[in-house]
């Protein structure tokens, strides 16, 4: 049985930060792996951990940058990982969840996996809207929002819950092959240990251009076009309290006693 | 130029974003000089189709399939609604269920899709203003497409009112059964624990910013001193830090105190669509970006691990 993951590293910006044209100035961001990937891979460990010949498949559109972040996945326990980046990728405006899942199932086509798993979104971007999009194009089933998974591998069937609004939850079967978008806290993520980080390293991390999963540039023009990002204006009526910390704690102390509250 | 706006139920009641993508689509086809339908798939579609049918809408679709909300159904169904009536724009929620049916729907209709709007302009073509980096920025993105599919963010937008004079129809879907390969059994509330956090007056809520398990013994000592109940975001809850039945936000309670203290939490929209109906809200946080700023009365932008001790000083804890 093989499962793809897809990771991808997201930008993590700073309390202060300034707008560099349509994108944050590099200065004020860091890269991490996405929190609902980690949780993604995750699952795909565990359940090669339990059971016999189960194969985990990292994929990850993104510059040659973005190899840290995936070596991470594999220092965690994934086998192999492929990264899928050219010049027109590098080119390309806005990366929809529609060109994203293009190239995905591109991989996915070639590697035939019998489960996908994807986080429920980027904490950057927040589309939310990949991992559905690519089971759609991969005629795959489907379910988003998954925070519980209960693989039958011999019914073909995979049993989850999905995390609806306000503490509910749909139990929902879904026929395998199937793509999964994972919510956080579904596991508890480990850390990679010093072996799985000197493992990582040997581990195999082949980077395809467009062409070589069989795409051509086409695939990554977009009819959307991101043309503007500017901070908001500041809906905050917000009475902010100044000082060092015991000020603006004695103020707030008087403010609580006046709403009432008090042991 | 119409628009479709596809409403969503769950467990009989039909969902106020229903009525909110009514007021957005209401807005789009004004601009479009075209023709406001909505839709509903599943459930008691005549019930639900009445309650569509506020001022300002054309057309309701009421469609007969099933009880609750089925993926594979709902993606079959909109999307040939969408080639009848070809509308310039399919409106959808970003909810949970939205997220589970509307990139698919897209994607079948080779219609772009931008998620999680939170407002949209027609001035110059169908431009989607949407939130980036946990609400930090804003950006808006051009569809230079004819035909598009846009998932409106909840509460955005009011719930439209009034009774309409709609016509009420039912739509004819064919639903091939061989490609309906999910089942929802059922559903399960989920939670339980001792703690009812809709009850307490005032809420020492805690979020990510207090980095390890340890320092919640703070926030307990502040929460004894104010005679208050613990709550918190997600991350300490799917850290196993808190129980379940503390979580505030989208897929935890909703809860409307007098007093919410958010201590160390970003504001995320998923955590704020649980806690913005409370009377007064104080956030602390180091970050004076952090969107919780917008919605809080009072606030302190300075390190939690200096203000708490100093406050539970003032409460002589
Ligand atoms: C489908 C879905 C459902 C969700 N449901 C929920 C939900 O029900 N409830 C929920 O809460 N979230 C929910 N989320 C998650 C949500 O998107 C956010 O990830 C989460 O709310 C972030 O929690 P946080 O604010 O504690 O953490 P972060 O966003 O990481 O924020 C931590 C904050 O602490 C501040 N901070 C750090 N150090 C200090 C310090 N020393 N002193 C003061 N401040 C400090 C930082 O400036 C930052 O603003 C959901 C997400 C999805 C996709
Ligand atoms: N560039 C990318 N490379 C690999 N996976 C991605 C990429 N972008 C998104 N994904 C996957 O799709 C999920 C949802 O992302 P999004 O639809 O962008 O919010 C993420 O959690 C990833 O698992």
């Amino acid at each position: 049985m093989k499962i793809l993951v897809t990771v991808k590293e997201v930008a993590v910006v700073d309390d202060e930060f300034e707008i560099d044209g349509l994108g944050i100035d590099e200065r004020y961001v860091t890269a991490d792996l996405n929190e609902w990937d980690e949780y993604a891979v995750e699952e795909a460990v565990q359940i090669k951990e339990a059971g016999d010949d189960v194969e985990v498949v990292t994929v990850t559109v993104g510059p040659e940058g973005t190899e840290e972040t995936i070596r991470q996945a594999l220092a965690k326990g994934a086998d192999r990982a492929i990264r899928v980046w050219d010049d027109a990728l590098a080119e390309a405006g806005l990366l929809d969840p529609e060109t994203k899942a293009e190239i995905v199932a591109a991989v996915a086509a070639d590697e035939d996996p019998d489960l996908v798993l994807t986080g429920v979104q980027s904490a950057d971007d927040g589309f939310g809207a990949t991992g559905v999009t690519l089971g759609e194009k991969l005629g795959f089933e489907w379910a988003a929002v998954v925070n519980a998974l209960d693989l039958d591998r011999d019914a073909g069937v995979a049993h989850v819950r999905r995390e609806l609004e306000g503490s509910v939850e749909a139990l929902t079967d879904v026929e395998l092959p199937a793509v999964l978008t994972i919510q956080t806290g579904i596991n508890d993520p480990r850390y990679a240990s010093l072996r799985g980080i000197r493992q990582a390293q040997s581990k195999e991390l082949a980077t395809k251009s467009l062409s070589e999963v069989g795409l051509d540039a086409a695939a990554v023009e977009s009819p959307l076009e991101q043309t503007s990002l500017y901070e908001p204006e500041t809906e905050s009526e917000a009475t902010v309290f100044e000082g060092s910390a015991e000020e603006t704690a004695g103020e707030l102390a008087t403010l609580l006693r006046e709403k009432g509250v008090e042991n | 130029m119409s628009v479709l706006a596809v409403a969503e139920h769950r467990r009989g009641e039909l969902r106020d974003v229903s009525l909110e993508l009514l007021t957005a689509g209401r807005e789009l086809a004004d601009d479009l000089d075209g023709e406001l339908h909505a839709a509903v798939v599943g459930g008691d579609v005549d019930a639900f189709g009445e309650k569509l049918n506020r001022e300002g809408v054309d057309a309701v679709h009421t469609v007969d399939a099933g009880e609750e909300f089925n993926h594979d159904v709902y993606t079959q169904v909109v999307a040939q609604l969408a080639e009848e009536l070809s509308p310039s724009v399919v409106l959808m929620p970003n909810t949970v269920d939205g997220m589970d049916y509307a990139p698919a729907v897209a994607s079948r209709l080779d219609r772009p899709l931008v998620t999680d709007a939170v407002a949209l302009d027609t001035d110059d073509g169908l431009t989607v203003t949407r939130e980036l980096y946990g609400s930090k920025v804003e950006t808006t993105i051009d569809v230079h497409a004819e035909r598009a599919a846009v998932t409106l963010r909840p509460s955005e937008w009011p719930t439209a009112e009034g009774v309409g004079d709609a016509t009420i129809e039912a739509f004819d879907a064919t639903i091939d059964e061989s490609a309906v390969r999910s089942t929802v059994t059922g559903f399960e509330e989920v939670g339980g624990g001792d703690v009812d956090i809709t009850d307490a007056d005032v809420l020492v809520s805690v979020g990510r910013g207090i980095e390890e398990e340890e320092n919640l013994d703070m926030i307990f000592d502040l929460a004894d001193a104010l005679g208050a109940t613990v709550s918190g975001s997600r991350p300490l809850i799917d850290n196993g830090w808190l129980a379940k039945d503390r979580q505030v936000g989208q897929s935890g309670k909703v809860v409307t105190p007098d007093v919410y203290i958010a201590i160390g939490i970003s504001g995320a929209v998923q955590h704020v669509a649980g806690m913005k109906g409370s009377d007064t809200i104080v956030a602390i946080n180091t970050d004076p970006n952090a969107p919780i700023f917008d919605i809080a009365d009072y606030g302190i932008q300075d390190d939690l691990f200096d203000v708490i001790p100093a406050l539970i000083e003032e409460f002589g804890g």
